[in-house]
């Protein structure tokens, strides 16, 4: 894992005062709230429908157990003991005031932790593979070149100010299991035909109110010029980017109006003006980060048997784990979904436990996935069954990761001043519905996304299954979506038609997988049911 | 009738007008009628309330008082999906009341 080096505390100690120093001259009368409003944003602390709200970033999803041990204590301290993990791989507190966020700020320093960058028109808190280092399947650890970018993102001063937010997704596999696509810059580490590695730049994607797919626009960057050709990307939009109007002035739009061509024209112009000039930060930075990220010190000669003798441990290793590159290792993913739960919420001695397996089974790291649950990215098999028997006994080992009970959702509208509808209750009652019915496991592989809004913080667009609430004259509505995918083979759903009330939606949700269960062929998943069959008899089933 | 609502610029807690001053109890609230921009504006700049707005409410026959919108129904209460953290914890139909 990164450590700070003296420049990144010193700027985070700094931040700490700077903000404890705000928030005092703020509740002292000295800065009026329009005055604080944007610098409060800056240190990720918003005002929300029940109280002020601290997001703290967690970058690319990596912590260890004494960062996860300090986010329970503030859970503890400061919170009403729990922590809500988001959709881009931080954590969120729904009851802080405003006089404890310096104390709050300076506890997570000490653990090379900040809320820099959660909010407001800037680049946000860099994303990744949540089995980044650990999947079999990968070509390199992403987080060297997220870290990198992580540094030369924070305080950018030319990128701090942007027509909109800005989010990047860096993944190193072929397997996007980050939505590296539905990001404004999303880059995939490759190798080329001389085997050397490179980034590929996919821009312009993202979901909200204006779901798009991000284009590639570069097959190939060196990765001495990635900060250079990423710097090119933002300048344009920054130059470009509509001001005038918030829903038309995120980079997709952008790139949309131009059109790929001319927006990669206008990149690689640009690009090409900066190496001219030879501005492209030092490669010795990348090669100081990367040894951070080495892998951990792996036995060798471990077996990969598992003893399978208890049923519900074999379903857990079934649908919990994820293959390893290090033989006789798994990635064992915690499940924050227990059926009738509050999807990526976790109490602080929940959080504990965490920090306290992250230390036993997995070299003292774990990881959030964008998907509100936790990883333990290198556990032994051989420790798995002890492993599990401790997280069944916190409730903490519900055996449903991808499948219909493992719902994103957003706070929706128990929590978020922007919502229209509540997202939680219409995600339990799902989750209750097909464990009644114990289904689950034969529907397999099914995401099913909740956004209490059309600003998408719930990935309904990349929903095998997506739900959106809406507001229909003062009362909840839920529209139905089907077709979404995030993987590397993205896609955005469709919309069913009218849509239903709180009940509604989940006999809706039902009916859909009744009409998968009648139509599928042997080895398809809902996903690949429904894009053979279109959406007509799904549309019968609903509304016949 | 026209109610006003804010947070409490110290401990974000969700408040009312009440007359005088700021309630937790949205059934504190009173008609502030029309003119309550001055009145907004004042409070704000002395700092008993951050991001207050006035919203539609009706006070129902036995004193207690209803936003119109199941947002501020929301607010008022607590979340839905936590009935430990709300204003009314032992109410079994305070949840039922807000939907």
């Amino acid at each position: 894992m990164y450590k700070y080096d003296q420049y990144d505390q010193a700027m985070v100690d700094a931040r700490v005062e700077e903000f404890r120093d705000q928030c005092r001259r703020r509740m002292e009368g000295h800065l009026t709230e329009d005055q604080f409003k944007p610098l409060r944003l800056m240190n990720g602390l918003y005002l929300q429908l029940h109280a002020y709200m601290l997001r703290v970033a967690v970058p690319y999803g990596t912590l260890n157990g004494q960062q996860m041990d300090a986010l329970a204590d503030i859970a503890d301290k400061y919170d009403r003991g729990y922590g809500h993990f988001t959709t881009r791989q931080n954590i969120q507190y729904n009851w802080i005031k405003l006089e404890d966020a310096g104390d709050i700020l300076a506890d997570l320093a000490k653990v090379e932790m900040h809320a820099i960058q959660t909010s407001g028109n800037c680049i946000r808190n860099i994303s990744a593979d949540h089995f980044a280092g650990a999947a079999a399947d990968e070509l390199v650890d992403p987080r060297p070149y997220a870290e990198l970018m992580r540094q030369w993102s924070s305080f950018h001063p030319e990128f701090t100010y942007l027509p909109r937010k800005f989010k990047i997704c860096v993944i190193g596999a072929d397997k996007d299991r980050a939505a590296m696509k539905l990001h404004d810059i999303g880059i995939q580490i490759v190798k080329n035909d001389e085997g050397e590695l490179g980034a590929q730049f996919y821009v312009g994607g993202g979901m909200g109110r204006t779901p798009m797919i991000a284009p590639m626009i570069r097959e190939f960057v060196p990765l001495d010029q990635l900060i250079t050709y990423a710097e090119a990307c933002l300048r344009v939009y920054n130059r470009y980017g509509r001001r005038d109007n918030k829903y038309k002035a995120r980079i997709k739009i952008l790139v949309h109006e131009l059109g790929k061509e001319e927006y990669t024209r206008q990149v690689e112009e640009e690009f090409q003006h900066m190496l001219d000039q030879g501005i492209e930060p030092p490669f010795a930075e990348l090669e100081r980060i990367r040894p951070y990220f080495a892998d951990p010190a792996f036995e060798t000669g471990l077996s990969d048997d598992i003893d399978r003798s208890d049923p519900d441990f074999a379903l857990w290793v079934d649908t919990n784990t994820h293959a390893h590159k290090a033989p006789g290792y798994v990635s064992a993913v915690i499940s924050l979904k227990p059926v009738g739960g509050i999807p990526g919420d976790a109490t602080a001695e929940q959080m504990h436990l965490m920090a306290d397996l992250a230390r036993e089974y997995s070299f003292d790291e774990c990881r959030v996935m964008h998907t509100q649950n936790i990883v333990l990215p290198h556990v032994k098999k051989a420790d798995l069954y002890a492993l599990w028997q401790k997280l069944e006994a916190a409730g903490l080992g519900t055996a449903n990761l991808d499948q219909i009970g493992d719902i994103i959702a957003c706070p929706g509208l128990d929590y978020c001043s922007l919502a229209n509808a509540r997202s939680i209750p219409v995600a339990q009652k799902i989750a209750q519905r097909f464990e009644e019915k114990g289904q689950s496991n034969t529907l397999g592989e099914l995401k099913l996304k909740i956004s209490g809004c059309i600003n998408a913080c719930g990935h309904h667009h990349a929903g095998h299954i997506g739900i959106l609430g809406v507001d229909k004259k003062g009362k909840e509505n839920y529209q139905l979506l089907l077709g979404g995918s995030e993987g590397e083979d993205t896609s955005l759903a469709k919309i069913t038609g009218p849509g239903f009330d709180e009940d509604g939606i989940v006999d809706a949700v039902e009916k859909a997988t009744e009409v998968y269960l009648n139509e599928k062929q042997e080895g398809e998943r809902f996903l690949d049911t429904y894009r053979r069959v279109g959406m007509a008899p799904f549309k019968e089933a609903l509304y016949g | 009738m026209k109610i006003l609502t804010g947070n409490n610029l110290e401990t974000g807690a969700v408040v009312w007008w009440e007359g005088k001053g700021w309630s937790l109890h949205v059934d504190d609230a009173v008609d502030a009628g029309e003119e309550f921009e001055t009145l907004l504006a004042t409070e704000e700049a002395e700092r008993r309330v951050v991001g207050a707005y006035a919203i539609d409410a009706e006070r129902l026959d036995d004193g207690r008082v209803r936003p119109a919108h199941i947002k501020d129904r929301v607010r008022a209460l607590g979340p839905t999906v936590r009935p430990d953290l709300t204003l009314k914890p032992n109410d079994p139909n305070a949840i039922a009341e807000v939907l």
